[in-house]
């Protein structure tokens, strides 16, 4: 028997009696996806004004944006700032969750809420405080200063990711290799890593996507020639409707797709 | 019988000492791999909120004073921005419930295969720019967007209605980008509810209605509450949807921080409200944690 012949729930509902529940459901995700996707269409629009469905289609926006300066130089600048912070974010990230999840001792929990507190402090107040303290040390409108802050938003993701499949591993193999004369670093790197590579290597994906994304830090933090995307973005948000926008947000979306689509396949392979 | 056994170990062994300092010290070596992490979080995190909250308590002539936060007391426009929060964050809040406790039960009640799948139409949003989604709402929403064209081509209603820049388009935006946040802690303890309670209640005679609101509901409580308790604290703290979609007419406590900077400049204004900001936020969760084990549905958000 398929589930579709069997009773829809434990109380012997029918899916005829639950048609109401997946009416609303569809019409639930539909309400989520759509508007997460109708800039794609758009963008290929060759009106000034944002239509849908467009009556002519053109790639002019996205000319417009290939061919802006301004444009290029602050993709250049987000892409930069996400490969470093995922750079530095991973590593630093896998360290902590590493130590915290395998020394057991007494402050270990202690340490890892203090090493999350990035994910409960409001964001905003990180953005003024940060634009504040790097006025005094001259790192506003630079790429360390904007690496540097969004890898405090990165890392908890890291942190949280690599704990919960270090759960999943049994840390007995490690023990295994050092009585057997390996020392620590050479368990870790031959017996552990391998293991968990594809949780880091999502956490790594969702630190990029972290910084890729991050308007508010940018807003304060970013500027001059060191502008992010999501700087222009918004600013270009605030002012008027520009189609450009819409050519940009399709590539964003393509790009922040792919990457779940990665975790999720890396996901399956891990099982 | 621990005491046996440490009765029979000598204490004394030089052996032994050995080993326990060898371990100290192993454990501390261990620890020192998370220093970088603890160092950035003192320099980003604790440094400059810590320098914001010293701000705050300084007046315009650089001596101590309060006045920054008696302001907020007096002045009718500072209660009016919290209030707008409070309400902004609420509405959201329970927008996401009504909208989000049916997604997640369908969710839930499929086989984990094709809920796996459907669960794709939470993840898109959650993993696209939030600056791409708000960016999507100002254009489906605008007079001559298209929810007005197709509500007047439908007959719902004659000229179009304004839906964004005013308080409607903020609420449907933050709903659409706060719903992951209450659906994926809801629906990890809706999988946990056992099925054969559900059979234990239709056994001993309950109605479907029945054993829903009297098993399976309340034990879906623990994930909704700590899901919603998530989406309000984000809420809180929110900027840029407000910002574009309030169009200057939905002023939070973020706006305001941001609007106070930008205007006048004073960073003791600014920082008081931040600081109020984050004790919300702090008390928030403090309460909530003592009533509830929020460990679980917090760290297990991704």
């Amino acid at each position: 028997m398929r589930w579709w012949q069997k009773p829809a729930s434990d109380t012997q509902i029918t899916h005829g009696n639950r048609l109401w529940l997946y009416v609303l459901a569809a019409i639930i995700m539909l309400l989520l996806v759509i508007p997460t996707f109708i800039v794609i269409p758009m963008s290929f629009s060759d009106s000034q004004y944002l239509e849908f469905p467009p009556s002519h289609w053109s790639d002019r926006w996205y000319i417009v944006y290939l061919e802006s300066p301004k444009w290029m130089r602050a993709t250049v600048t987000s892409l930069q700032v996400g490969v470093l912070t995922m750079l530095v974010a991973t590593p630093v990230g896998t360290m902590a969750a590493y130590a915290l999840f395998v020394s057991g001792h007494r402050a270990a929990r202690a340490i890892f809420v203090f090493l999350i507190t990035p994910m409960i402090v409001p964001v905003i107040l990180i953005a003024i405080g940060t634009f504040y303290a790097y006025g005094r040390v001259g790192l506003n409108n630079t790429i360390t200063g904007l690496v540097m802050a969004h890898t405090v938003l990165a890392a908890p993701l890291v942190m949280i990711v690599i704990t919960s499949a270090l759960r999943s591993y049994d840390l007995d193999q490690e023990r295994v290799a050092r009585s057997l004369g390996a020392t620590r670093v050479r368990a870790f790197f031959a017996i552990t890593l391998p293991q968990i590579k594809f949780s880091i290597v999502t956490a790594a994906l969702l630190s990029f996507l972290t910084s890729f994304d991050e308007v508010i830090i940018a807003i304060f933090v970013s500027g001059g020639s060191n502008a992010t995307l999501t700087k222009h973005m918004f600013a270009a948000l605030r002012d008027f409707i520009d189609p450009t926008i819409a050519a940009i947000s399709t590539i964003m979306i393509l790009v922040s797709t792919t990457l779940l689509l990665a975790t999720q396949f890396i996901g399956s392979r891990q099982k | 019988m621990n005491t046996a056994i440490e009765n029979e170990v000598d204490p004394g062994l030089p052996n032994e000492n050995q080993l326990r300092s060898q371990g100290i010290r192993e454990q501390r070596m261990l620890l020192s791999l998370a220093t970088p992490a603890f160092l950035m979080i003192v320099a980003i995190i604790l440094i400059p909120v810590g320098w914001l909250f010293y701000l705050s308590f300084i007046g315009g002539d650089g001596q101590f004073s309060l006045e920054h936060y008696r302001k907020m007391i007096e002045y009718k426009s500072y209660a009016r921005v919290f209030v707008t929060t409070f309400q902004v964050s609420i509405l959201t809040t329970l927008l996401c419930i009504l909208i989000g406790y049916p997604l997640a039960y369908f969710l839930a009640m499929l086989p984990q295969r094709l809920a796996g799948f459907f669960m794709l139409a939470v993840l898109l949003p959650f993993w696209t720019s939030l600056l791409v989604r708000t960016y999507a709402w100002l254009v489906l929403l605008q007079k001559n967007g298209i929810l007005n064209d197709f509500a007047i081509s439908a007959g719902l209603w004659e000229t179009p209605i304004k839906l964004v820049h005013n308080m409607t388009g903020t609420l449907i935006g933050m709903a659409h980008i706060m719903l992951p946040f209450l659906v994926l802690p809801l629906y990890g303890s809706m999988r946990k509810i056992e099925r054969d309670m559900m059979h234990a209640a239709a056994n001993l005679g309950a109605s479907p209605i029945q054993s829903f609101w009297k098993i399976y509901f309340p034990l879906s409580l623990s994930g909704m509450v700590a899901g919603s308790l998530i989406v309000f604290v984000l809420c809180l703290g929110f900027y840029v949807t407000p910002a574009v979609l309030g169009g200057g007419r939905v002023v939070m406590v973020a706006t305001q921080i941001t609007a106070i900077l930008e205007n006048q400049f004073n960073w003791g204004a600014a920082s008081a409200l931040g600081v109020v900001l984050l004790v919300a936020t702090i008390v928030i969760l403090y309460l909530a944690g003592r009533f509830l084990k929020l460990d679980a549905a917090l760290f297990g958000k991704h």
